[in-house]
């Protein structure tokens, strides 16, 4: 393998690795704030314990979130030099804005929160818990922003054969961010939601109500799941139709057309020969008309093709192949949006059942509720590989290929050994982390009265 | 003749006070972090000693991603060449700096002996390489590495460990261990205070002896030193001293002692520096100007804004958080600690504040 695609490898190891702990983060510290303001409303006990369940497992997910986050912002530099002498004038603005506007408030409000507990006032202590929910979101804009400008780069005029950038707003307000955001929240609020349905149901099914936390949590988090699911579905489908004016080769490969045509069907289920870019289909199951229904609004709206496509691009932008891996983006579309399906059955049905006061009774969907937190993981790595991987071959969309963007001065041995120390690492700390996680998740909230292990604990971290 | 704008100078002054900010915060925590088990005997101390930094480290910690991003921003050529270029170091300080996290994190959610000590290496190890590193890197920055005429690093790992880098890698790593140690004889009260004083009497010292030794080197190599990186050098070299004399008397002086080395030592050589951003060994021209790794003027006007809102509001808040917990800690607190949830019915009954013992 060349350096180049180590480096691709490295970064989609530690960048899908970071994606878990990012979500969660996200969706979870906002559910906790959520119910410490239900404790500071109320003062019933319960909410200061689920505040405190919940946030000991948002202190995990955050501290593997800001480890691994580390290597994200190193790794432009490290192994796409080349990148970000291109990008740089406009690339890093976002990034810098995301360390002095989001980084800075959440680690210093998560030391206060964790630590604060007893020694700031109530008032004082829950606004720091809500700071950090809005950091986090907001640190989930910054770098959205700039991954958007791969996808769509705006704001900018070439000078000497690099971007430079001439308009801030366009940059920090292109559609293509603001879709991606909103896209992303939903995302977190889902993992989120699928972490305390099954964390509740493993817990209710062995009737371990824990003075009514669980209880109060899954009532919370199955109409939370059962809306934003479907909120998602929306939101990705008029995601979809801007993706396919600003990048209709990705939406192409993710449906499998190779030629364009008119009252394109959705495809179910398609193989071809097993290449890179096949060039066509050999079998494939569609729902007719309904791609061309869903992507431009219009049943017999047109849908342009791979192969027209690639012919195109080869004649703006000189020869080469300009398709993506198509299984690829075929089937991470695919399978992102099958997890999402799953997740809005999981969240309807469990607040159906809930409504009825049948939750407790149905066993199956307690049992079932605990694997389908896989459900939100799967669906945004796929999500992630899809929006990165249907980019291909371009790593800033029509202005730099990835072929262009390494470090010349970094050997394939070097690339080598920090991909495997990468990937060794990550690795056994999510053998760690999982553990602790799972630990702390099943121990669930201490008993009424009771000191959270004893000669442990005098804040919630150490 | 100047051949950098006003915006670069600015930049190149912001990106090195987040350095300072960095290296003066984060310093400390290092320090705190090799001192772990020298200082704390027990698990209660030990938890003692990560509580003294607890609230804190992570905050310390961005001022290095901010400063990783600013240059990024507004010197992307100083930011490709730097980081493709020392490559391997920046993977041994980012696999230092990930162990040293979780391990903050990971070390009381275990209850073997084992798993403590295991973490407990991890933290010490965490925080021993990055404080090294990060002198041989700087140390290297100034000196000048093998750059060639298309801005790419063209040596090895090994050509950043030469005796001179290493000399400035063990000035930082003494004067931050100086520094955490009478941190921590501030934060801490009983026998864990004595520990670190003693400590901190002992390794001041040789401290202001290597940060002497490292900047006199760093002047003698220059051609033609720039006064103020004399006088930066010659202050750095005095309060370092200061330290030494008042680390077991006056600890609250020596710290600010510290703090100001910290900051004259980086001060001179951020001014050495100065107007290049990176200077090659291999041919004086293949030097990086600040002109030539800029941005351009609308993207520093840009971050200038950004920078000028909310660096005083974080300054602020963080400032703030100092305040919150500008408590002494001692170890009884920790042997009997108990949750949060029985503090908070504990004050609710005696209707008083909500202090934990020993704080």
């Amino acid at each position: 393998m060349t350096s180049l695609e180590l480096a691709r490898w490295q970064f989609g190891i530690t960048t899908l690795y970071h994606f878990i702990f990012v979500p969660i983060t996200i969706g979870l510290a906002t559910f906790t704030a959520y119910c410490q303001t239900r404790w500071h409303r109320s003062g019933e006990e319960h909410w200061l314990r689920a505040t405190r369940f919940w946030g000991k497992l948002v202190l995990i997910s955050f501290a593997l979130g800001v480890a691994t986050g580390i290597v994200q912002e190193f790794q432009f530099g490290m192994n796409w030099s080349n990148y970000s002498r291109f990008v740089g004038d406009i690339f890093g603005a976002p990034l810098a804005m995301e360390g002095l506007a989001a980084f800075f408030v959440e680690s210093t409000f998560l030391g206060l929160w964790i630590f604060g507990w007893g020694r700031l006032s109530p008032r004082v202590h829950l606004a720091c818990a809500w700071a950090i929910a809005g950091a986090t979101a907001l640190s989930a804009y910054f770098i959205l922003a700039a991954n958007s400008w791969m996808q769509h780069p705006v704001g900018y005029r070439m000078v000497d054969g690099r971007p430079r950038l001439t308009n801030i707003a366009a940059v920090l307000f292109n559609n293509t961010a603001i879709y991606a955001f909103v896209h992303t929240i939903i995302a977190a609020l889902l993992t989120a939601g699928m972490l305390v349905i099954a964390i509740s149901a493993w817990h209710l099914r062995r009737g371990n109500e824990a003075a009514g936390v669980f209880s109060a949590s899954i009532r919370l988090a199955l109409p939370l799941v059962a809306v934003a699911a479907l909120l998602q579905f929306f939101v990705g489908h008029f995601d979809g139709i801007l993706m396919t004016k600003q990048q209709p080769m990705k939406m192409a490969a993710a449906d499998a057309v190779f030629e364009t045509k008119r009252g394109a069907g959705l495809s179910l289920f398609a193989t071809g020969d097993f290449e890179s870019n096949p060039r066509g289909l050999d079998r494939n199951i569609e729902v007719p008309n309904l791609l061309s229904w869903i992507s431009t609004g219009y049943p017999r709206g047109e849908i342009k093709g791979v192969n027209d496509l690639d012919r195109e691009y080869g004649a703006r932008y000189g020869p080469g192949e300009y398709a993506p891996i198509v299984a690829v983006a075929y089937w991470s579309w695919r399978a992102m949006i099958g997890c999402a399906v799953g997740m809005f059955a999981v969240g309807a049905f469990g607040w159906w059942r809930a409504r009825r006061g049948e939750l407790l009774r149905s066993r199956r969907f307690l049992r079932l509720a605990v694997p389908a937190a896989a459900l939100p993981f799967v669906a945004s790595s796929t999500g992630w590989i899809f929006t990165e991987m249907g980019r291909q071959p371009w790593v800033v969309f029509g202005l730099l290929k990835t072929s262009d963007a390494g470090s010349p001065s970094v050997s394939t041995a070097e690339v080598l050994v920090t991909l495997i120390g990468f990937t060794l690492l990550y690795g056994v700390l999510a053998a760690i982390a999982g553990r602790i996680f799972l630990r702390t998740a099943r121990k669930g909230p201490p008993e009424e009265g009771a000191a959270e292990e004893p000669g442990q604990e005098l804040a919630l971290a150490y | 003749m100047r051949d950098y704008t006003t915006l670069q100078a600015v930049w190149f002054v912001l990106i090195s006070v987040l350095w300072l900010g960095y290296f003066v915060l984060e310093g400390f925590d290092f320090g705190v972090g090799m001192l772990l088990r020298a200082v704390g005997r027990d698990r209660a101390e030990r938890r003692a000693v990560l509580h003294s930094i607890g609230p804190v480290w992570d905050g310390n910690e961005v001022w290095l991603l901010v400063a990783g991003g600013a240059t990024f921003a507004a010197f992307p050529q100083w930011y490709a060449t730097l980081f493709s270029g020392f490559y391997l170091a920046l993977f041994l300080i980012l696999v230092a700096l990930i162990l040293r996290n979780v391990a903050f994190e990971f070390w009381g959610k275990g209850d073997s002996e084992r798993w403590r000590s295991g973490w407990e290496w991890a933290l010490i190890g965490g925080s021993f390489l990055p404080a090294l590193l990060w002198g041989v890197a700087w140390a290297d920055i100034v000196h000048g590495v093998p750059i060639d005429a298309r801005g790419e690093y063209t040596g090895t790992l090994l050509t950043l460990l030469r005796p001179y880098a290493l000399l400035g890698g063990l000035a930082t790593l003494a004067l931050f261990l100086a520094h955490g140690a009478i941190f921590l004889s501030l934060r801490t009260t009983g026998a864990l205070e004595r520990r670190a004083r003693a400590i901190a009497a002992r390794v001041a010292p040789p401290a202001a002896l290597l940060v002497i030794g490292f900047l006199a080197w760093t002047l003698a190599d220059s051609d033609g030193a720039k006064a103020a990186s004399v006088v930066c050098a010659v202050g750095a070299s005095a309060l370092a001293v200061a330290a030494a004399a008042l680390a077991s008397r006056r600890p609250a002086h020596a710290f600010g002692a510290t703090c100001g080395a910290i900051v004259l030592l980086f001060t001179a050589l951020f001014s050495e520096l100065f107007p290049h951003a990176m200077i090659s060994s291999t041919n004086a021209a293949f030097s990086l100007t600040l002109a030539e790794a800029a941005s351009s003027s609308y993207t520093l006007t840009v971050m200038t804004v950004v920078a000028g809102l909310l660096v005083p509001v974080v300054l602020l808040y963080q400032g703030w958080t100092y305040w919150v917990f500008r408590h002494r800690i001692s170890a009884e607190g920790f042997g009997e600690a108990r949750s949060p949830i029985d503090l908070l019915s504990r004050s609710r009954e005696e209707g008083a504040g909500g202090r934990s013992p020993g704080r």
